[in-house]
């Protein structure tokens, strides 16, 4: 029972950790797409397609092998290149859903275009943004299972350990799904909520 | 670094060889769960009592697990309770399992866009309940599916990858089998194998949009 907490709390920690900083990296990498400079965009475009198009598990591995870091922090660094990529989508089809009227009202105001974004376009493209983003941290909390693979502490590493030490296969993987409902369908059922909410006040 | 090794001839088609399970697999995971995913979407869909109900259970059960936990209980769970399969079957019955229940969400969601007028006016018009899911709900609803079902099929072909650790001979396994001979040959064979999963995915979305743009 040890083990199964201790994996849990991985398994929150690491996905916590993750979602931060891939939050943090997406807007970013959004903000480059659709930033004035056709360089920054290329740049954007490129991470975005070519992350998106990739597995996981091939990044976390790469991570795991060639940083040499450990097993945990390769997985958690692999989740936030790889959600970033489906975050920074999301935020970027939120702000280009925000009318341009406001963009351009607000410059003839005579903000910069960094305030611009950040007083006007981004609390707006927030509201649209949520109930994608929550979808993504449900994502996310079944993508950090790959930090079983890579030796990362979590409830599929503990998993594996306790069945292999025990032979107890059948049973342990039920409890351990169970670990995951636990996470997951409170989040799903926010998410589903949010979009319900949202989508009336719109 | 050492490219010239690294994609050596025999290397090359080694690595072609777990190309090919990783389409194959991706491939029948796919039509499968298409099958069975628009089956269980209607179903749910047309609202038949008790049925609908424990199909919106199952589906949002399957729809919160990590994939990589059902291909492990698939592979090495089953079979204590005497369900027993090879390598490559249990990839694709897990694959299966997953992508059907996410498959099933979106033929919903894209019926139930529908607006509901659309239905009153069919069915006024005489058409019966399945006329009008055959003619005026389907046409509609499966314009609007087809981008979230193609990234659905992208993320499939990405997920194959989980199955390493079933040991499925596919790409990954492969590559992970001749950087395991020499350090040197790890980033020329990460490489390789991302461009080669980005080729095939970034192909796919593409052929999305540009159906999306055609289509709307």
């Amino acid at each position: 029972m040890d083990l199964y907490l201790e994996g849990f709390k991985y398994t929150i920690i690491a996905s916590l950790i993750a979602l931060v900083a891939s939050f943090a990296l997406g807007t970013i990498i959004a903000v480059m797409r659709i930033a004035p400079l056709k360089i920054v965009n290329v740049i954007g475009t490129v991470y975005v397609e070519f992350i998106r198009n990739i597995p996981l598990v091939v990044i976390v591995f790469f991570i795991f092998i060639v940083a040499g870091i450990s097993g945990t922090a390769a997985g958690v660094l692999g989740l936030t290149i790889y959600t970033a990529a489906f975050i920074a989508e999301a935020i970027r089809a939120g702000i280009m859903a925000v009318p341009k009227g406001q963009l351009e009202a607000a410059r003839s105001s005579g903000l910069t275009y960094g305030q611009a974004m950040r007083f006007i376009i981004l609390p707006q493209a927030i509201k649209i943004v949520i109930p994608p983003l929550g979808n993504q941290f449900i994502n996310l909390v079944k993508n950090s299972s790959v930090l079983g693979i890579v030796a990362g502490f979590d409830l599929m590493y503990q998993a594996d350990l306790v069945s292999s030490q025990t032979y107890v296969v059948f049973d342990v993987y039920i409890f351990v799904a169970l670990f995951y409902l636990v996470l997951t369908i409170p989040l799903s059922l926010g998410v589903g909520y949010l979009e319900k909410r949202l989508g009336k006040t719109s | 670094m050492d490219f010239m090794g690294a994609y050596s001839l025999d290397h090359l088609s080694f690595l072609m060889e777990g190309f090919w399970v990783t389409l194959k697999v991706a491939f029948i995971s796919i039509v499968l769960s298409f099958l069975i995913g628009s089956i269980v979407g209607i179903l749910r869909y047309a609202r038949i009592p008790v049925l609908s109900h424990v199909l919106a259970f199952i589906v949002e059960i399957i729809r919160n697990l990590p994939l990589l936990l059902i291909i492990f209980f698939t592979y090495f769970a089953l079979p204590e309770i005497g369900i027993d399969m090879e390598i490559t079957s249990a990839a694709i019955v897990a694959l299966t399992v997953f992508e059907s229940a996410m498959i099933s969400e979106i033929i919903r969601s894209g019926l139930k866009s529908i607006e509901k007028g659309q239905i009153e006016a069919a069915r006024s018009s005489g058409l019966n309940y399945y006329q009008t899911l055959r003619f005026v709900v389907l046409p509609q609803a499966l314009r609007r599916m087809v981008p979230p079902l193609v990234s659905q099929f992208i993320s499939l072909l990405k997920d194959t990858s989980l199955a390493v650790v079933i040991a499925l001979p596919d790409l990954l396994h492969n590559a992970q089998i001749i950087y395991g001979q020499k350090q040197s040959y790890v980033v020329p064979m990460f490489l390789i194998i991302a461009m080669m999963y980005f080729i095939v995915n970034y192909a796919l979305s593409i052929i999305a949009r540009r159906l999306e743009v055609k289509r709307v």
